[in-house]
């Protein structure tokens, strides 16, 4: 790739969706888009871009923003943190959620649902105080595609390898055909949206945990604040909002107090904005 | 040094094993079947155990039933590693008292992980 497609490319990544490409990294551009221009019917990435530029296809430019925004993902990455949801955070929202309202919780940037459903498994295995409230999980993420494959529950041999104990497999998957099929049991219990972090988030208020886990560090600085602004916003009095653990958080909101290991907690009495 | 048995009928299997478990830190000692995993384990019980299922002589699942009724045979971690993919083999060793269960084909990252949920890190 030249260096003007790769611009081209940063830029559109950056004002669709905040972002950060690095133009020094044409293997790694290179190797993100190559599949989409072949599964788009063209002969090579430049001339994806070509068209992509002049006819304006907004639909080509989201796979290419798509295909850049993709991220590493496993079931229950970083186990210490799932252990904390269990033992401490997921309880306490049980008790200041009380029965009837089921606690809400958000995985921001899901990707193809493995953080999602391993907050599932996690809520099972939370007690019966957790599991008497109820929990609402929604994942969100910008790629239709992902979402696509969240929703169908099926995860290869090779995903369900990567950090799920053989206990949770065999408790709450089905081996179908080469797949693993999640149990519908677990399935019902997330939702599936598509949502920009980088635009303005409607109608996502008032949740009690919101993991939003190494997805701010593929994104440019004032990308970076925007969403962490929104997502505080998102959470209800005395909610969590979960980054990575080793995330920088700088440009958190006042509001939010950090708690070690990528863990805020917004202040219980903090005033929410209708 | 902490010693891990890797039990499996290919010595091509065994000599990948063994690598990426010493660079865990393990000694590692290898067996062909379950008939030498046993001479093995009843002259020094390992602390781990990878174990495949299919092999001549005595295969994975009855040599770990026999493990666990001999002296001091309830001690190793035993971790499956084998084609076997389906849960009526998961399940049967689960139940015979292994702590992981890891599908071939296996990289080092899966070994790895495994084995920190095995409680072996």
């Amino acid at each position: 790739m030249k260096s003007d497609e790769i611009e081209f490319v940063a830029e559109v990544c950056r004002a669709a969706a905040g972002l950060k490409v690095d133009p020094d990294k044409v293997y790694l551009v290179e190797s993100r888009l190559a599949p989409v221009a072949r599964r788009e019917g063209f002969g090579s990435i430049r001339e994806m871009l070509i068209s992509a530029r002049q006819r304006k296809e907004e639909k080509l430019l989201w796979s290419v923003v798509e295909a850049m925004a993709q991220g590493e993902t496993c079931f229950l990455r970083d186990p210490k943190m799932f252990e904390r949801l269990r033992e401490e955070v997921l309880p306490q929202l049980a008790v200041r959620r009380q029965a009837g309202a089921p606690i809400r919780v958000w995985s921001a940037g899901c990707a193809s649902g493995q953080e999602a459903y391993s907050v599932a498994m996690t809520v099972e295995e939370a007690g019966a105080g957790v599991l008497t409230c109820g929990v609402d999980i929604l994942g969100t993420d910008l790629s239709e595609r992902s979402l696509e494959k969240a929703q169908s529950g099926l995860f290869t041999q090779f995903e369900v390898q990567r950090g799920l104990p053989i206990q949770l497999l065999a408790r709450h998957f089905e081996k179908r055909d080469e797949l693993w099929a999640l149990s519908p049991r677990l399935r019902a219990m997330v939702r599936w949206r598509r949502v920009n972090l980088n635009a303005e988030l409607r109608g996502l208020a008032d949740f009690d945990l919101i993991l939003c886990r190494n997805v701010l560090g593929n994104m440019t600085p004032e990308a970076r604040v925007r969403v962490l602004g929104q997502l505080g916003g998102a959470l209800a009095p005395g909610g969590y909002l979960i980054l990575g653990a080793d995330e920088q958080t700088g440009e958190l909101p006042a509001s939010l107090a950090a708690q070690g290991g990528g863990v805020h907690r917004l202040d219980p009495a903090a005033q929410v904005a209708a | 040094m902490r010693t891990c048995l890797v039990v499996d009928d290919s010595r091509v299997i065994r000599k990948v094993a063994r690598r990426i478990i010493e660079e865990m830190g393990f000694e590692v000692a290898e067996a062909g079947d379950g008939l030498e995993a046993l001479a093995w384990c009843r002259a020094s019980m390992p602390e781990a155990i990878l174990l495949d299922w299919n092999m001549p002589a005595m295969n994975g699942i009855d040599f770990l039933r026999q493990l666990r009724r001999e002296r001091g045979g309830e001690q190793p971690t035993v971790v499956f590693c084998t084609v076997e993919n389906d849960l009526d083999h998961i399940r049967e060793a689960l139940s015979c008292g292994a702590s992981e269960y890891i599908m071939k084909p296996f990289d080092s990252d899966i070994v790895q992980s495994k084995f920190a949920q095995a409680g072996l890190a």
